[in-house]
C-alpha cells in the first residue's frame, strides 16, 4: 500500500510538471488558436538560466529572475516571428514555432554542453517520511508549487481586468478589439505567461537529477496531455497532466510483467497510447469545446 | 490544330490541353534540358557529391509523398518518419541475410520486389491511421501523428530481431536487378554513379505518377477537402474516402523513400526515425513549395545539400570551428540554426517557397520590361 501511495505521489510530482507545460500550450492556444512547438525551448531556457544564476544568487531569487527573462524571451519571439503571421493558416504558424524551437534550443544546448548541469536547489534527492510513506521532497515541492501557480492563474483569468481581456480575445478577437482590448498585448502576454510556465516546469524537471540536453523530450509529453484535456481547457490541462503523470508512474512501477513484450521503458509511450484511445471516443478531448462548423 | 497554335503558345483549345503535363513549350524545353543535365552529371561530378545528390533524389520521393497529404489534401502529418521507418525495415528484412542468427531476413534481393513491398506495408499502415484523420481536424491531427512517431520509435527500438536494436541497427536493403549490384563498384560505373542513375530514374517515375495523380479527379477532390472539407462534402466529395486515399498514397511514397534512403547510407539505426526526421520533411515541402511536385524536389535538394554547404563554411569564416570539442560555434550548430531560421524566414517572407520565387522570376521576365 505504501509503495502504491509513494508511486502515486511520484506520479503527481511528474504530472504537475506536465500540467505546467500543458497550461502554457493551452494559454497560447486560447489566444492564437495555435499549438506552439516552441515550448520545449522555453523549458530548457528556464532551466539553463537558473543553473547559471544559482552560481551568483540564492536559488529562489535565481528562479524568479530566470522566469522573468524567459517571459521576456517568449514575448520577444511572439513579436518577431509570430506577429507578422496573424491571419495566416494555423498550420503555417505552428511550423514557425517549430523553427523557433530549433533555433533557441541549439543556442541553449551550447550553454548546457555535454555534462549535466545542477540546479543548486534545496531539495536535491532528499526524501521525507509523510504519514508513513517515503516520498522525494522535490516531488512534493513541485506539486505544491504547481497548485499555487494554477490557483493564481485561475484567479488571474477569473477576476483580473487583463484576465477578462484575455478571455474576451479568446472567445472573439474582433468583438474584443471593438471593446477596446488590445489583442496584440494579449498575444504578447500569452506568450510571456506560457514561456514562464514552461521555464518553471524546466526548473522543477531538473531539480535533483540535473539538466541535460535530452530533457527537452519531456516537454512534448505535454502534447498528449493537452489533447487529452482538450486544447482550450485550462482545467482540462491540469487534470489530464496529473492523470497522465500518475498513470505513467503506475505503469512504470507495476508494468514489470509487460516489459518482455513492450520493453522496459514502455511507460514512456503510455501517454501517447492513452491519447489515441481517448481521441477515438472523444475527438475534442475530455473537456475541449466542440467546433461549430458552418459552410 | 497545331497551325492555329503556331505563334500562340498560350492558346488552349481544350481542357485536356490546359491540364497536360507539359502545357507550354518553355516547360517542354526546360524539362528536356534538366533531364539531359541530370543524366550527364554522373560523368562530371565527384562520387561523394553524387551520393549526396542521390540521397536528395530519394528524399524528394519522400517529400512528394508528404506534400500529397499535407500540401494537396491539407492533412498536417508529423508522422512521416514512422512510415519512412516502416519502409526501411520492410526492405531491409526482405533482402536481409536468411542465414543470420541475429536478425530476421528473407534473402529477396531483387529490388522491385522489396521496393513495392515496403511501399505497400507503409501504405497499409497509412490506411490504418487514416480513420483517425477522418475524425480529427487541423492541429489535433498533427499531434496525433506526432504520437505515432513516438510509438513507432519505441517499437523499432525494442523489436530487436527485426531492427537490430538501439545503437546496433542492421544492414540496409541490397539493391539488385537482373544480376546488377547497384551498391557495389562495377567494371564501368562506380557505386555512386549507379545509385545516382537508379535514384534519378525512380524519382522521375514517382514524380510523374504523383503529378498525374494530382491533376486527375482525385487531385481535385483532395484540393477541395483541403480548402473546405465541409463544402467539399456538400458538393459530393466523399471526404473520408479521399482522406484515406491521401494517407495511403503518401505513406506508400514514404515507405519507398525509406527503403531507398538507407540503401544510400547502407545501414538502418532504429533511433533515427524520430520527430527531427519528420520535421526535416516538413521543412522540405515548406522550403520547396506547398502543393507542388517540383517544389518538393527543389526543397529536398535544398535541405539535403544544406549540411554539405555549411561544412565548407569554416574555410571561409574562421570563427566557426569544424570540430565539436574546441570552443566557439561549431558547424553543426550553424547548420541547425540556419535550418531553423530558413523555416521561419521562408514562411514569413515567401510562403510559397522556392517554387514561389521561381514563379516570381518567371512572371517578371514574362512581362519584362513592363512591371505588370
Amino acid at each position: 500500500m505504501n509503495e502504491f501511495v509513494a508511486t502515486v505521489v511520484r506520479g503527481l510530482g511528474n504530472g504537475s510538471i506536465y500540467a505546467l507545460l500543458a497550461l502554457g500550450f493551452v494559454i497560447i492556444y486560447k489566444s492564437m488558436r495555435v499549438i506552439s512547438f516552441a515550448q520545449p525551448a522555453f523549458m530548457m531556457t528556464g532551466g539553463v538560466l537558473v543553473s547559471y544564476l544559482v552560481l551568483e544568487l540564492n536559488f529562489f531569487l535565481a528562479v524568479v529572475v530566470a522566469l522573468l527573462l524567459t517571459a521576456l524571451l517568449g514575448a520577444g519571439v511572439e513579436r518577431v516571428a509570430l506577429r507578422p503571421m496573424i491571419g495566416k493558416p494555423v498550420f503555417v504558424i505552428a511550423i514557425i514555432t517549430l523553427g523557433v524551437d530549433i533555433v533557441i534550443r541549439t543556442v541553449v544546448n551550447s550553454f548546457i554542453g555535454l555534462d549535466i548541469r545542477q540546479m543548486g536547489d534545496p531539495w536535491g534527492l532528499k526524501q521525507v517520511k509523510l504519514l508513513g510513506v517515503t516520498v522525494d521532497q522535490r516531488h512534493l515541492a513541485t506539486l505544491v508549487t504547481t497548485l499555487v501557480v494554477v490557483a493564481a492563474l485561475f484567479a488571474f483569468y477569473r477576476w483580473s481586468r487583463t484576465g477578462l481581456a484575455m478571455r474576451a480575445a479568446s472567445s472573439d478577437q474582433e468583438v474584443a478589439q471593438a471593446q477596446g482590448v488590445s489583442v496584440g498585448r494579449v498575444f504578447s502576454l500569452s506568450w510571456a505567461l506560457a514561456a514562464m510556465l514552461a521555464g518553471l516546469a524546466g526548473v522543477f524537471l531538473s531539480t535533483g537529477i540535473g539538466l541535460e540536453q535530452n530533457l527537452w523530450l519531456t516537454a512534448l509529453k505535454a502534447l498528449p496531455v493537452i489533447i487529452l484535456g482538450g486544447l482550450d481547457s485550462l482545467g482540462g490541462a491540469v487534470i489530464a497532466g496529473l492523470a497522465i503523470g500518475v498513470v505513467e508512474a503506475l505503469v512504470g512501477n507495476y508494468g514489470g510483467d509487460l516489459s518482455p513484450v513492450f520493453g522496459g521503458d514502455f511507460f514512456l509511450v503510455v501517454p501517447y497510447l492513452l491519447m489515441l484511445l481517448v481521441l477515438l471516443v472523444r475527438p475534442y478531448g475530455l473537456f475541449g469545446t466542440r467546433e461549430v462548423e458552418r459552410i | 490544330m497545331s497551325s492555329t497554335r503556331l505563334g500562340r503558345p498560350q492558346l488552349y483549345l481544350s481542357y485536356a490541353q490546359d491540364m497536360a503535363l507539359l502545357n507550354t513549350p518553355a516547360k517542354r524545353w526546360w524539362t528536356l534540358v534538366l533531364a539531359l543535365v541530370a543524366v550527364l552529371l554522373p560523368f562530371m561530378l565527384e562520387d561523394d557529391l553524387l551520393a549526396v545528390l542521390a540521397t536528395a533524389f530519394v528524399a524528394a520521393i519522400g517529400a512528394i509523398g508528404l506534400n500529397l497529404v499535407t500540401g494537396y489534401a491539407g492533412q498536417v502529418s508529423l508522422g512521416h518518419a514512422f512510415f519512412l521507418g516502416l519502409g526501411a525495415y520492410t526492405a531491409a528484412t526482405l533482402s536481409g541475410d536468411p542465414d543470420s542468427t541475429r536478425l530476421i531476413g528473407f534473402g529477396i534481393t531483387s529490388f522491385p520486389i522489396w521496393l513495392l513491398a515496403s511501399g505497400l506495408v507503409a501504405g497499409l499502415a497509412g490506411l490504418i491511421v487514416a480513420p483517425l484523420a477522418a475524425r480529427l481536424r487541423g492541429l489535433y491531427l498533427a499531434v496525433v501523428t506526432l504520437g505515432l512517431v513516438f510509438i513507432g520509435e519505441h517499437l523499432f527500438k525494442h523489436w530487436g530481431d527485426l531492427t537490430g536494436g538501439v545503437g546496433v541497427g542492421r544492414p540496409a536493403a541490397v539493391p539488385e536487378l537482373f544480376g546488377i549490384q547497384f551498391a557495389v563498384d562495377g567494371e564501368f560505373f562506380t557505386k555512386a554513379q549507379k545509385l545516382y542513375l537508379l535514384m534519378f530514374v525512380l524519382l522521375v517515375i514517382f514524380g510523374v505518377l504523383a503529378r498525374n495523380l494530382v491533376r486527375s479527379r482525385i487531385g481535385r477532390a483532395l484540393a477541395a477537402v483541403r480548402d473546405r472539407d465541409l463544402a467539399a462534402e456538400v458538393i459530393g466529395v466523399d471526404v473520408t474516402r479521399y482522406k484515406m486515399i491521401a494517407f495511403a498514397v503518401s505513406s506508400f511514397y514514404a515507405g519507398v523513400a525509406g527503403a531507398l534512403l538507407y540503401v544510400m547510407i547502407g545501414f538502418v539505426e532504429p533511433g533515427s526515425f524520430n520527430l527531427a526526421l519528420s520535421v526535416q520533411y516538413i521543412a522540405m515541402i515548406l522550403v520547396g513549395g506547398v502543393a507542388t511536385i517540383s517544389g518538393s524536389v527543389l526543397g529536398a535538394l535544398f535541405i539535403t545539400l544544406l549540411p554539405r554547404v555549411t561544412r565548407e563554411l569554416p574555410a571561409v569564416l574562421p570563427f566557426i570551428s569544424s570540430s565539436s570539442t574546441s570552443g566557439g560555434i561549431t558547424v553543426f550548430q550553424v547548420e541547425t540554426i540556419l535550418y531553423g531560421l530558413l523555416i521561419i524566414g521562408f514562411l514569413i517572407f515567401e510562403p510559397r517557397g522556392l517554387f514561389g520565387i521561381w514563379i516570381r522570376i518567371r512572371t517578371y521576365w514574362k512581362s519584362w520590361p513592363f512591371s505588370h
